[in-house]
């Protein structure tokens, strides 16, 4: 109970803390950036010490969930067969499924940019299929390709084409006529337009599907392992653990992947704002 | 006139794609089907014709890949042919999956605004929160599914919560994000104005920042509402395989029935083009009465 109370103190007193600081009325630019990344830390942290203190004040069972320290010390104890999973899920499954599928929307997209009659008909199918529960063909993949990572790259395939195909379409649309047409007054060709005009413009519109697609690659490897695997990999490794009442490991898996997922998405975020510099929400990013 | 009448039309092209999806589709079967329907004519000796070998591809038990046709008969015979309250029926499937995501989504729908009014009147909140919002959803949490039914099942809780749990986890975010944005969508000017007829806050949110969120919310519900049809569909699948089209998949998956797999796909598929055509239709009937411009709307 005691170490309860405690958390919950400390609880209290960040949050009165981020209320302060989010008052303060700071000059400084370096320090607003400060405050600005302070703020969720603090906020983390004391979620974290709560989540700690009503496991152990509580007497929760490990088995249902487990501190964070204790989650921390497994990780640090099971390196190896979680570096061996992170290998087979994310960078064999995730990865390159995450690259071919987003390739080859990107590709189709390009390729019937100059059929009007094609875009009818894919986009709305394109829009549908987004829509969709994807992830149920993952068992059809598992038969097909074996129970390997081609399978579960292959439903990272499938899941992250559309939403590729559908953004860089509205993307390869986003440039105006005027602009066109001065392209045109310069007497550009079709491939000089497209890349110096139409693929910059599609840029925050193709990134946004690489973002969305990140988190859909994870989820794809993962949940496809559910439906068989190699003994090796994160999904299986998470619907194992239960069995073998690992629950400290699979937790571990757990922190690992949304670690992995949270890296894959900021390595993204950071290539929007180093290619999109002259896009509003970016300029604008220091100021509001 | 040919050309012009091919390019303004909307339905020939996609009649066209889907005809061409289709055509894929058998070449697909017959292709796929026909390695395992040889080593069969081998085994018997059989001398057989291409014509035989297309018919007897597109008509096997356990195919690698199904036809068209035969995916439609199943689904027929497991809707129209068996009792709604059997448990083979695919509507029993359908409407069990069903009532998992709606819970979900309305709880994700509620705790989502709820967040959103919080992020855009406290600051605190607004810092320290919104990272980690979008934090959450880095963490692919379809992969903690089954432990988060197994826990839940622990703890006495089970049936169709810790499904509609899953789904309010992955339906909330889109939903905090866009109302976020529409709540915060008013313009200066617009506020000032508000302020000028002495509005106090109650005031300035549900005659201004309220309004003007809707076609955020709307396009928000749209993706919220597709998305946890999957996190019900996903939370089905570690509850040891008992109902929903979820348990169907895994099923389908261990006893090598494709075509009951594919079958249970397209349920999911109509499932989720008629959730998203209702949330659609809600959509143009609230905006129409608010007197929004639909053309525009949710866009």
């Amino acid at each position: 109970m005691n170490i309860f109370v405690y958390a919950l103190i400390f609880w209290i007193i960040s949050w009165a803390l981020n209320e302060w600081l989010v008052r303060l009325n700071i000059r400084l630019k370096y320090f607003q950036q400060l405050r600005d990344i302070l703020v969720p830390i603090l906020f983390g942290a004391a979620l974290l010490g709560l989540w700690e203190g009503t496991t152990r004040g509580f007497g929760i069972s490990e088995i249902l969930l487990p501190p964070p320290s204790m989650i921390w010390e497994r990780i640090i104890e099971s390196k190896q067969i979680l570096w061996v999973d992170f290998q087979q899920t994310f960078m064999k499954a995730a990865l390159i499924g995450f690259v071919l599928g987003c390739g080859s929307g990107f590709l189709v997209a390009i390729a019937i940019d100059r059929s009007p009659f094609l875009q009818k008909g894919l986009l709305p199918i394109g829009n549908f299929v987004s829509a969709l529960p994807i992830i149920g063909v993952a068992p059809i993949m598992v038969m097909w390709f074996g129970f390997d990572w081609p399978s579960k790259a292959a439903v990272v395939i499938i899941m992250t084409f559309f939403p590729m195909l559908v953004n860089t379409v509205s993307g390869l649309a986003a440039s105006g006529s005027m602009e066109r047409d001065l392209m045109q007054t310069y007497a550009s060709s079709y491939w000089q337009t497209l890349f110096k005009l139409r693929l910059p413009m599609a840029a925050p519109f193709i990134f946004n599907a690489l973002k969305i697609n990140s988190t859909l690659a994870m989820i794809g490897a993962i949940v496809a392992e559910f439906f068989g695997t190699p003994t090796v990999g994160m999904g299986f490794r998470i619907s194992t653990g239960f069995g073998r009442m690992n629950v400290d490991l699979v937790w571990a898996e757990i922190a690992v992947a949304a670690l992995a997922g949270s890296v894959f998405y900021g390595v993204i975020v950071l290539i929007e704002r180093a290619v999109t510099f002259w896009h509003p929400s970016v300029r604008n990013r220091a100021t509001v | 006139m040919n050309k012009n009448f091919l390019a303004r039309s909307k339905s020939i092209p996609l009649l066209t794609v889907i005809a061409a999806i289709i055509a894929i589709w058998y070449v697909g079967a017959v292709w796929m089907n026909s390695p395992w329907q040889l080593d069969r004519y081998e085994k018997a000796g059989v001398d057989w014709k291409f014509s035989q070998l297309v018919e007897d591809t597109l008509s096997q038990k356990r195919p690698v890949l199904p036809a068209a046709h035969q995916v439609i008969e199943e689904i027929w015979k497991t809707t129209v042919l068996k009792k709604i309250t059997s448990k083979r029926s695919l509507v029993y499937h359908t409407w069990i999956t069903f009532s998992a995501t709606m819970l979900g989504f309305i709880f994700g729908t509620l705790l989502g605004i709820f967040l959103a009014v919080l992020i855009v009147h406290n600051r605190a909140v607004d810092k320290s929160m919104m990272p980690w919002v979008i934090a959450s959803q880095t963490i692919p949490i379809l992969a903690i599914a089954p432990m988060i039914i197994v826990v839940l099942n622990a703890v006495g809780i089970s049936g169709l919560l810790p499904k509609a749990f899953i789904s309010t986890y992955l339906s909330f975010f889109p939903v905090v994000v866009g109302m976020v944005k529409g709540l915060r969508s008013p313009e200066i000017s617009q506020l000032d104005l508000m302020r000028t007829y002495n509005a106090n806050n109650q005031q300035l949110f549900w005659k201004l920042r309220w309004p003007s969120s809707m076609p955020y919310l709307f396009t928000s519900l749209k993706v919220a509402v597709a998305i946890s049809l999957v996190g019900a569909i996903v939370g089905e699948l570690p509850t040891g395989a008992v109902a929903g089209l979820g348990a169907r998949l895994l099923a389908g998956s261990y006893y090598g029935q494709t075509i009951q797999i594919w079958s249970a796909l397209f349920a999911a598929a109509a499932l989720a083009a008629a959730l998203v055509m209702l949330v659609g239709a809600v959509d143009r009937i609230v905006m129409k009465r608010m007197g929004f411009d639909t053309g525009k709307a949710g866009g």
